[in-house]
């Protein structure tokens, strides 16, 4: 039986859009446009109209593989229909929760980072050495360099492009503003007021 | 109620008040771990047993747990309290309040972390160590075999032969100082050793040195020092005072 001939226009970007995708299984974190872009040898907004393609074939509810921005690049993830057969099988990254010392601690550094050490424990008011040990380990912060000082100053930290992952950021910026956040102590400023007013008396 | 003997039940301390008190005192305890808030709590529990408020008790308990507190808070801000300590009574307020707020939104943020890890409960990605980048193949210009032949040659040449020279010691013979002492104490029944080695090298005054002792062994002289590192006398034997001897000999026996 002779099959009807059909007229398929491929779409132009197809050949380069599957190039990317090669690129997405293969990589193991978010690649950046400009690596796309590198890797491909191809023009940047050609790049970036068949990562839309891709966004559109890889979409949450239409497959089980889902193509995301995040951590400041591209990278597939596992559809959430899937995520409870994936935990039969595997771990998260951060499946065992974070410590309250912990969430404080990272969230220093995204924040203020890269700081040291000393600096965050004194924002918190206690040491913070095991805390920032257990995210080093995790995988969600990294040394980043050192404080100046003649014998090389305390290490720096800042937070990873894991830790964008496991939070679902596309970058740092998607953190809430600092001054968006209740930190009101006026109560508390009074109070302080008063009791130094009665030592200054 | 007597405060002291309160009994505690806390995940660092397990005893009475007092014990406990002791134990801070001589830093046997970190008062970090301590959780000054269970205190308060066994404290009201033990109040509200009673029917008759202990005022006594009350103002004693409130006096050592501001003390307690006060030794918490300088222990966490160990490096700051003389920084705080040279504020006026405002500023350290207003930089407490500061620091108050810093650490409140700090907490708040993590606060938005710990929900936002917990909406994102089902991502599931790979994680891995990323693929190596391929190695820049390097070419090498193009090679004359004539150049690499004159560099193995040039390796192959013998080498000079190292001079050893500077190794050979020249120093005169023994000898030559027992000559030179014998004369000196044909002239003087007594001389100062020291006094003898002046201008010498190093080498030279060793080799005196010897000389000396070898005098010595066959009892040509006598040696005595006041104390050690003082200058060495020698005399002729037969020549010295008893008392030099005596020394000389105790001395001697001692160093020997």
């Amino acid at each position: 039986m002779e099959r009807p001939l059909r007229l398929v226009t491929a779409n132009p970007l197809d050949q380069l859009a599957r190039t990317l995708e090669a690129l997405l299984v293969v990589a193991s974190a978010p690649l950046p446009v400009e690596e796309l872009v590198a890797a491909t040898e191809d023009d940047p907004e050609r790049v970036e109209l068949a990562l839309g393609l891709l966004g559109e074939r890889y979409h949450e509810g239409r497959s089980g593989i889902v193509l995301e921005s995040v951590a400041g690049g591209w990278a597939f993830r596992a559809s959430r229909d899937a995520a409870e057969a994936c935990g039969r099988l595997f771990e998260r990254p951060v499946q065992r929760g974070l410590s309250q010392a912990s969430l404080e601690t990272v969230a220093i550094v995204a924040y203020l980072g890269p700081c040291t050490r000393p600096e965050i424990a004194r924002i918190r008011g206690v040491a913070a050495d095991s805390a920032v040990a257990g995210l080093v380990e995790r995988g969600l912060i990294t040394e980043a360099g050192r404080e100046d000082g003649a014998h090389g100053g305390a290490v720096k930290y800042k937070t990873t492009a894991m830790f964008e992952r496991v939070f679902g950021l596309e970058s740092l910026s998607q953190l809430p503003r600092l001054d968006d956040l209740p930190g009101d102590v006026d109560d508390l400023r009074e109070r302080l007021h008063a009791v130094a007013e009665q030592r200054s008396a | 109620m007597i405060v002291r003997e309160l009994d505690l039940d806390l995940d660092a301390f397990e005893g009475p008040f007092d014990l406990l008190l002791t134990l801070v005192l001589k830093e046997e305890v970190d008062l970090a771990d301590i959780d000054v808030a269970g205190i308060v709590v066994r404290f009201l529990e033990r109040l509200a047993e009673r029917d008759a408020l202990d005022l006594d008790a009350c103002g004693e308990f409130l006096v050592l747990v501001a003390a307690l507190l006060e030794l918490k808070a300088r222990g966490l801000f160990e490096d700051e309290a003389a920084e705080l300590s040279e504020l006026e009574p405002e500023e350290a307020a207003e930089e407490l309040a500061r620091r108050l707020a810093e650490y409140r939104r700090m907490k708040e943020a993590a606060g938005w972390l710990a929900e936002r890890l917990s909406s994102e409960r089902d991502r599931f990605f790979r994680v891995g160590p990323a693929p190596f980048a391929p190695q820049p193949e390097r070419r090498l210009a193009q090679q004359d075999p004539e150049s690499l032949a004159n560099v193995v040659r040039l390796l192959a040449a013998e080498p000079p032969a190292v001079s050893l020279a500077h190794m050979e010691l020249r120093f005169p013979p023994v000898a030559q100082f027992l000559e030179r002492f014998r004369a000196l104490l044909g002239r003087r029944s007594v001389f100062d050793f020291d006094s003898e080695l002046e201008g010498l090298s190093r080498a030279e005054q060793a080799i005196a040195f010897l000389a000396l002792l070898d005098l010595r062994r066959s009892d040509e002289i006598r040696i005595s020092q006041a104390a050690p590192f003082a200058p060495i006398r020698v005399s002729k034997v037969g020549q010295e005072s008893a008392a030099v001897n005596e020394r000389t000999n105790a001395w001697n026996v001692r160093s020997a």
